[in-house]
């Protein structure tokens, strides 16, 4: 900024030279793009909260017929035995470890190093992949169901959707369903939206502006997206 | 000319942070997180109390939550004032938790006092 911007503090009533707010600079000294990201986070968080919490409450409406994650996501993949947690363990590893690489790319962009942005982007990508994909996995087990099945009015039910469930009360379901697709969701859209910034990284965009703070809002939105996935995965599985 | 602001903004803020993060910090913080995964999976085969398991959950939940916000997010950067900004609105959510499974556990007794009656 120009310095005619810059308000002399002796002619401002009310004002001293220390203050954030007497103008000319940012008073939180952050920049409008990534303090409206933080915005859209808290919104973000509120959703995401409020789904949970009618979790919480239907599940001590119905608390006898409720069933136990233990005994629902029992399977992992190429082992046909009973592994309650293993998967939704790895799911959890899989996004902490693609946060990682987000925050390392983000810091490679304070150094101004674009190879390794690139690199750790790549990465992200990929764990957001892998993570999606685990996903379908997990949703297409809870939908097939048991070959037990349950008996439920005289015929067998197998597996989950909105309107039945074998493992107990159908709103299991329909919660699983929507609270676990509509974080999904987001982790596909923070995927696309790696990959747009992925590119224009490549193409040399943010050596060309002089800052990656554009890796750096792509990189809050896929921390929440992480953050969001240690909730569910407390009040999903393990309570 | 809107790029250029954003930049300048953008320069002020990196000075600020005096520190840069440190890849050490990162990793140090990477395996908090897998340390306490592990911990909260292995926990759910012991034979201990439901209720003490609860709050034990809840409590690694948010340790959890505060190094992914504060240590990935960096939180801690930011100036106190903005980070009480982000943060203010929350207790809202701890009267919302209140309010509603509270309410749920009523209408369930509710119900069965009606089907009792």
């Amino acid at each position: 900024m120009s310095t005619e911007a810059v308000v002399n503090p002796e002619n401002t009533p009310g004002t001293t030279e220390s203050s954030a707010w007497s103008g000319g600079k940012s008073p939180f000294a952050i920049s409008w793009g990534k303090m409206y990201m933080w915005f859209f986070l808290v919104s973000d968080a509120f959703t995401f909260s409020g789904l949970l919490i009618a979790y919480g409450t239907l599940r001590n409406r119905f608390h006898d017929l409720w069933p136990k994650a233990n005994d629902v996501f029992t399977h992992f993949p190429f082992y046909s035995g009973h592994v309650p947690l293993a998967y939704v363990a790895l799911m959890t590893f899989i996004l902490i470890m693609s946060s990682v690489t987000m925050v390392l790319a983000v810091d490679a962009g304070h150094k101004m190093d674009r190879n390794k942005v690139a690199l750790w982007m790549f990465l992200t990508i990929i764990g957001g992949f892998m993570f999606v994909g685990s996903q379908a996995w997990e949703w297409y087990h809870f939908i097939e169901g048991s070959e037990v099945g349950r008996m439920v009015d005289g015929t067998v039910i197998h597996g989950a959707n909105l309107v039945r469930n074998e493992y107990g009360h159908p709103l299991f379901a329909d919660f699983f369903f929507f609270i676990t697709g509509f974080h999904g969701f987001h982790v596909f859209s923070g995927v696309v939206i790696n990959i747009i910034i992925f590119l224009n990284v490549l193409s040399g965009t943010y050596d060309k502006r002089g800052h990656y703070e554009q890796v750096e809002k792509v990189g809050l939105y896929w921390h929440f997206v992480d953050l969001v996935w240690v909730f569910v995965f407390t009040f999903f599985y393990l309570l | 000319m809107t790029d250029h602001t954003t930049g300048d903004i953008h320069n002020q803020v990196v000075e600020d942070h005096h520190q840069e993060t440190s890849t050490k910090l990162i990793w140090r913080t990477f395996w908090i997180l897998l340390l306490i995964t592990v911990f909260e999976v292995g926990v759910a085969f012991t034979s201990l109390p439901k209720g003490f398991l609860k709050w034990l959950y809840i409590t690694l939940t948010i340790v959890k939550a505060y190094f992914i916000v504060f240590n990935f997010m960096h939180l801690k950067h930011e100036r106190t004032q903005f980070a009480r900004i982000i943060l203010l609105p929350f207790f809202l959510i701890l009267y919302l938790i209140i309010m509603a499974l509270t309410e749920g556990l009523y209408i369930k007794e509710l119900t069965n006092y009606v089907m009792n009656f």
